[in-house]
């Protein structure tokens, strides 16, 4: 038996998967979520700072304490691009130098995207830095949240955009590349079972299923077949497909969070 | 600095009477579960079940009988922190809660843990959770408050058959190793020690005299650090941004030449 079965779960459970898949989507609810799975939220500082020298605390072999880190970052760079957003809407005009094409407003949105990119994937490999069956016995959970937190994103893009606020031409682009991330993301979720080996007998069982027609199923194939029937992408089935790969993205995460910890 | 310090557990020798567990939460004023209400676990006589935050011994009973009954043997062990020389919740813990002492154990000071349960899935044998009442990640400390003063740990002390030796690691080696022999020449080919070299996480320095395999004992063949994902995690991670990246910057330039 593998050595990782002998070891205790730390039932991160629900909170753990609202956290990763709002972190997949936007920093905001992330930090909240994060926050509220701490057994002592109101020491949450102590990830900053060390409390015997108040120097900053930070291991970078650590990815929990990258990824506080890396949570004031891209909380730091949200706020920096939601003021240049309030100059683009006519408000606080004064701001405008925070939002591309100004020069300021390029580099913020580079290094928030790449902030952006760190904390979709951190959490994956957060998992796979323990010891914990399934999480510890592959190293792909980075690519596959980042993967899936891209589908999830575009979907919601998808869904919020109108022709009003996107043009046409902008959210069929934005249709395109969900097909294109989808497909990827089937990709991604077959070299993640491939990499398990014989472990993935392991999801021989409900979370298996789950895995099957949840995510893939729902998730993926259904909205892939339905994008692809879809005249516009304001239509009702791209909205739909649009829902159900939000579905699929959350259920993704309830699999990976729970199927291991149940052991 | 002192000498790097520990236990070492000779199973055979164990009884099973779980002085070790008692004095332990006399000591650390570990609460009852439940607030003492016991429940049976149906799994021989151990109904402690498991180390977490609030038993950080635990004697486990393995019973190994013949279907017929007419042959068979307990094995008991009692379970702890394996104080790794090179430890896995050290190596995740983001508040720095979990320092290495002067005597080279591993401790969770408590005040400074914020409850984030890396360490939990971390650590390679399942020693370690959450303890309710603080809310923090709990586990034994090698009694550092009575080894600071000189004292044996409360579970060593308690202990009436010297099953848990307590002692520099140099010592405990040569005593361990000369238990085994001892063993060998009374014809117990089984006897060996877990975690007693440097090929196990650097050393356990909490490590054990076993005669079955270490599955046997709920222990793992082949504990590894959780860091050892960190690097290509992170490489797949990035190959995966540059590939979404990549698809998304084209998606975009499609974008322009539509809005043209």
């Amino acid at each position: 038996m593998p050595s990782t079965f002998f070891t205790e779960p730390p039932h991160w459970r629900w909170l753990i998967i609202l956290y990763f898949f709002f972190g997949g989507l936007a920093g905001g609810c992330y930090v909240l979520a994060s926050m509220l799975d701490l057994g002592r939220p109101e020491r949450f500082w102590h990830m900053m700072l060390q409390s015997a020298t108040w120097r900053p605390m930070l291991k970078t072999y650590s990815p929990m304490s990258l990824g506080a880190w890396g949570l004031l970052v891209f909380g730091g760079f949200a706020f920096l691009s939601f003021l240049g957003a309030l100059a683009d809407g006519g408000r606080r005009r004064g701001f405008a130098f925070l939002s591309p094409p100004a020069p300021i407003g390029v580099i913020v949105s580079v290094l928030g995207g790449l902030a952006g990119f760190f904390l979709v994937s951190y959490t994956g490999v957060l998992l796979a830095v323990t010891n914990r069956p399934i999480w510890s016995d592959t190293t792909l959970l980075g690519a596959v949240f980042l993967v899936s937190s891209a589908s999830t994103s575009i979907a919601l893009l998808l869904l919020l955009g109108s022709s009003r606020v996107f043009l046409v031409g902008g959210l069929k682009a934005l249709q395109r590349f969900d097909m294109i991330v989808l497909g990827l993301e089937l990709l991604t979720l077959a070299a993640l079972v491939v990499s398990l080996g014989s472990l993935a007998r392991v999801w021989l069982n409900a979370w298996g299923a789950l895995l099957v027609l949840g995510v893939v199923g729902i998730g993926i194939v259904v909205p892939l077949l339905l994008h692809a029937g879809a005249h516009t992408p304001v239509s009702p089935t791209a909205r739909l497909a649009a829902v159900l790969v939000l579905v699929g993205g959350f259920l993704l995460r309830v699999v990976i969070v729970l199927s291991s910890e149940a052991i | 600095m002192p000498e790097p310090m520990g236990f070492y557990t000779d199973t055979t020798v164990c009884i099973g009477c779980k002085a070790c567990e008692v004095a332990c939460k006399e000591w650390n004023q570990l609460p009852a579960t439940n607030g003492g209400r016991a429940t049976l676990s149906g799994d021989s006589y151990d109904n402690t079940r498991r180390l977490d935050g609030i038993h950080w011994r635990h004697v486990k009973f393995i019973e190994q009988f013949a279907p017929d009954r007419r042959d068979g043997r307990w094995l008991m062990m009692s379970d702890v922190c394996k104080h790794c020389v090179r430890a896995g919740c050290l190596e995740v813990c983001p508040t720095g809660a979990i320092i290495r002492t002067e005597f080279d154990t591993v401790v969770i000071q408590s005040d400074v843990c914020n409850g984030c349960r890396d360490c939990i899935g971390a650590c390679p044998f399942g020693v370690i959770d959450i303890n309710p009442v603080s809310g923090t990640a709990q586990k034994c400390t090698l009694c550092y408050d009575r080894m600071r003063a000189g004292m044996t740990p409360a579970c060593a002390q308690a202990c009436p058959t010297t099953s848990i030796n307590f002692g520099t690691i140099r010592e405990l080696k040569q005593k361990a190793q000369a238990r085994v022999e001892q063993l060998h020449g009374r014809g117990e080919r089984g006897a060996y020690l877990y975690g007693a070299d440097e090929q196990m996480l650097g050393g356990l320095n909490s490590f054990y005299l076993l005669v079955d395999k270490p599955e046997v004992y709920g222990l793992p063949p082949d504990p590894k650090l959780p860091s050892r994902n960190l690097k290509p995690g992170s490489l797949w991670s990035a190959l995966g941004a540059v590939v979404i990246g990549v698809v998304g910057l084209i998606s975009l330039r499609t974008r322009r030449t539509d809005d043209a």
